[in-house]
């Protein structure tokens, strides 16, 4: 397809065996669940039991099993709940700016992008509530609702991107979904029964006419181009929990860009990672290919410029400056306790990537790879270096509190609850990639279309143009000056 | 049925006593009955002599002694507040010793746990040349309060009598407010109540004016003792102050008065003695004013160790014996 265009047989009968292949490659992950699956969904669903358990602890006891307190009263779940959000940007950016600028090359990744996005954002959304200290009133937000409360923003903002991101996400499965439908009768697979009901519910009765194409088309327009500022909002409003308060290092006016970037920056490199794991994992060797990870892999440096530079104000002005609250907070993230954090954030996970990025060889798969991973734990460590050493540095100096007010570091609850939430989005991943293609099959298809039109069109003008020549050629010899040459 | 009805008497009768025991005094009584209710496992037989509203004299076993406390306002009434006020305090740096003696007022006033101290006394030094001072920080009830501005279920409100409180009947607990605060003003209730301030607390109705009961998962701070100066008293730091260093008041009255009882004209008494508000640069309005510490009469605190001393943690019932008055 996409790499190997010389060797593309042209015709309508190689186009056809082609698209199948294209459609079993796609299909037949969801037809076994091996050992290796099962087993790793049990080891999730073990890690979530337990998760669920401490969860259930914190209910009964109260936030005091977590490891916070007065003066860290949020600590690990907030961290985590800007994280995920930040990695829902992801599929925004992929999906919605690369069909906007109609790159061609978006097609095989659009999918994974896009559920990244939804389930970041589920469980992004539930950590807050795991953070609330009472979440059986949380029907207060809505009976209470202040507008003015930036917590406000915050639901108002979500709700409204996972409701976007769902139609984002289920839209383009339509056709895939009428697809399976049609196709599962011809194999057999584990759960046919239901599968088949799930199948022929979610292709909303898809037969593929001219005037459902056009619908879903126009719908698709429609929200690429919604989705893209209630994205960008989000994370807006997200930054603005913390910089709408007087603490020294979130008192910032830079803080709405800031995390926007941010978020591109550790999603985008959430989608590659994403990109490589289907890749292996689904043997789609054919589709998503050097070139994809290359392109995504100059998009990563593009946003690690940004995300680097946007660092550079967020701390070189007020360092530069060193007033005297903001200059506690600085002294002790350059030089104090939590330096060798800090610095590894700004240095390992900024401005290494940046520099491996910057060369074509550090774009491959394994170094891209390998680049990504850091730079998603760097992004994770610094949301929690944005966090917690602001509250452990306010305004009235911390004096004689008990110990573990002065200090934070998350305990096994946060740690548990955490890791749970993480084992959510993967079983969520894995389900759905057993149930659903991974990759947006009428996409490739329509990629491949185009591309065999291409291919066709160039050969058919080929032979135009030699039939021409040697139409002009007998006409010339002949000597017939009159007749107008073809343009 | 006359013997159901005499019953019935004698029991209204119990019951009113019981609400209206010392009715006088509050202070005094809330100490008592605070000590009474801790040791309250045993019955001593200890009989005292009270005098109900009603003129009579009771005998009742000291046991059952309680702090009264007038039947809460409703909730609509404690988000109001008190008409034609403008509550505010002013703190005397230049008299206050550090002796915490506020502290534990307040403690015993709102049956706190010992490590909430709603009103904290810190040792100040703001720079390496400058004398350090003890400074007693209560809520600032700021006029404009960055905590209020961000709850999102209004359980945190700015009454028109410029008080700052909390309705933790309808706080989610989202700390918002916590991080909001400048002024690290705001407790968290990480766990359920001890047992212990379960028992002192009794079955008090809740509301937002005396912070009392608490609940688990939502936020307490400072309240400036609004249930005290509806009957026309002075929070418990206030009155507390051995140095008469803590001045409270109505700044539509433009009066303040301290322990000692005597009152000053406020806009002059700031004038005079240069009274300042903490951190006026952000913007918060405070309403507590701090008059600079000058002239002091005693040492000012010993800045050596201060912030690398820790208290140990303790859990929180074994500490509660070192909290009464
Ligand atoms: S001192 Fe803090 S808690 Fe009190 S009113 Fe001001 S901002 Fe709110
Ligand atoms: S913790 Fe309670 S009072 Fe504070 S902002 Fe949240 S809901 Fe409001």
């Amino acid at each position: 397809m996409v790499n190997e265009k010389s060797n593309l047989p042209t015709g309508q009968a190689s186009l056809k065996s082609e698209i199948e292949t294209l459609r079993e490659d796609c299909l037949s992950p969801t037809r076994n669940w091996g050992r290796p699956t099962q087993i790793w969904i049990g080891c999730l669903l073990i890690v979530i039991a337990w998760g669920l358990y401490c969860y259930i602890h914190q209910l009964r006891h109260g936030l005091g099993v977590t490891a916070m307190r007065d003066y860290v009263s949020w600590g690990l779940y907030i961290s985590t709940f800007v994280f995920f959000i930040g990695i829902s940007h992801s599929g925004t950016l992929v999906s919605a700016i690369l069909r906007i600028t109609r790159q061609e090359w978006r097609r095989p990744i659009t999918r994974s992008a896009e559920l990244l996005t939804f389930v970041s954002l589920v469980f992004g959304g539930i950590l807050p509530i795991i953070d609330l200290g009472r979440p059986d009133r949380i029907a207060n937000i809505v009976i209470f609702g202040r507008v003015q409360s930036p917590l406000i923003w915050d639901v108002i903002s979500i709700c409204t991107y996972l409701a976007g991101s769902t139609i984002f996400l289920f839209l383009p499965m339509i056709p895939d979904m009428a697809l399976c439908r049609d196709r599962l009768t011809v194999v057999d697979s584990r759960f046919k029964k239901i599968r088949k009901w799930i199948y022929t519910k979610m292709a909303l009765g898809w037969k593929g006419t001219k005037s459902q194409w056009h619908r879903l088309e126009w719908s698709m327009t429609i929200m690429t181009i919604v989705i893209i500022p209630v994205a960008v909002s989000v994370h807006t409003v997200v930054s603005y929990i913390f910089a709408m308060t007087l603490r020294p290092g979130w008192n910032s006016t830079v803080f709405g860009p800031y995390f926007v970037t941010g978020a591109l920056y550790s999603g985008s490199a959430c989608v590659i990672l994403g990109m490589a794991a289907f890749r292996k994992m689904y043997h789609l060797e054919k589709y998503i290919t050097l070139k994809h990870f290359n392109l995504m892999g100059q998009i990563e440096l593009v946003l690690t410029l940004i995300y680097a530079y946007l660092n550079l104000n967020e701390y070189w002005i007020p360092a530069y400056k060193m007033a005297t609250a903001e200059g506690h907070l600085l002294n002790d993230l350059f030089y104090g306790s939590y330096s060798i954090a800090f610095w590894t954030c700004q240095i390992g996970t900024v401005m290494v990537p940046l520099i491996i990025m910057s060369f074509p060889k550090g774009r491959n798969i394994t170094m891209l790879t390998i680049t990504c991973i850091i730079i998603v734990a760097g992004a994770w460590v610094k949301r929690y270096l944005i966090i917690v050493p602001t509250l452990l540095h306010p305004f009235m100096p911390i004096q004689e509190v008990p110990g573990t007010w002065s200090t934070y570091f998350p305990n096994y609850v946060e740690f548990s609850i955490t890791a749970a939430c993480l084992a959510g989005i993967f079983l969520f991943i894995t389900l759905f990639a057993k149930l659903f293609p991974m990759m947006a099959v009428w996409e490739v298809e329509e990629g491949i279309k185009i591309d065999h039109d291409k291919q066709s069109a160039i050969e058919i003008r080929k032979q135009r143009e030699e039939e021409e020549a040697k139409i002009t050629g007998e006409l010339s010899a002949l000597g017939n000056e009159t007749i107008k040459q073809p343009t | 049925m006359q013997e159901d009805n005499k019953q019935k008497n004698k029991s209204n009768r119990r019951d009113f006593l019981k609400k209206s025991l010392i009715t006088g005094g509050l202070l005094a009584a809330g100490a008592i009955g605070f000590e009474k209710v801790f040791s309250a496992k045993k019955d001593s037989g200890e009989k005292v002599k009270v005098r109900a509203p009603d003129g009579k004299v009771y005998e009742a076993s000291s046991d059952h002694l309680k702090e009264y406390r007038p039947p809460p306002v409703t909730n609509a009434e404690a988000r109001r507040g008190i008409a034609g006020k403008k509550f505010v305090m002013v703190i005397d740096l230049a008299k206050c010793d550090g002796c915490k003696t506020c502290t534990a007022a307040c403690q015993t006033m709102h049956f706190t746990e010992p490590d909430r101290e709603w009103i904290k006394v810190f040792k100040m030094k703001d720079a390496a040349t400058t004398a350090p001072y003890f400074f007693p920080k209560p809520c600032f009830h700021c006029d404009n309060p960055p905590c209020t501005k961000v709850c999102p279920v209004n359980a945190t409100f700015k009454r028109q009598d410029g008080i700052v409180l909390i309705d933790n009947e309808r706080c989610i607990g989202c700390r918002s407010c916590m991080a909001a605060c400048p002024y690290s003003t705001r407790f968290f209730n990480w766990s359920h109540p001890s047992a212990l301030q379960i028992a002192a607390v009794g079955e008090m109705a809740y509301s937002p004016e005396q912070s009392v009961p608490r609940r688990m998962g939502t936020v307490e701070k400072c309240d400036f003792c609004p249930d005290m100066i509806r009957q026309g008293k002075m929070p418990a730091c206030a009155t507390s102050c051995p140095m008469n260093a803590i001045y409270f008041g109505d700044q539509n009255e433009d009066a303040v008065t301290n322990a000692s009882g005597g009152t000053v004209k406020l806009s002059q008494f700031l004038i005079d003695n240069a009274g300042y508000r903490h951190l006026e640069e952000l913007g918060t309005e405070p309403r507590v004013y701090y008059l600079p510490p000058k002239n002091r009469k005693y040492p000012g605190p010993d800045m050596k160790n201060v912030g690398k001393e820790k208290k140990k943690t303790k859990p929180m019932e074994m500490d509660m014996g070192n909290m009464q008055m």
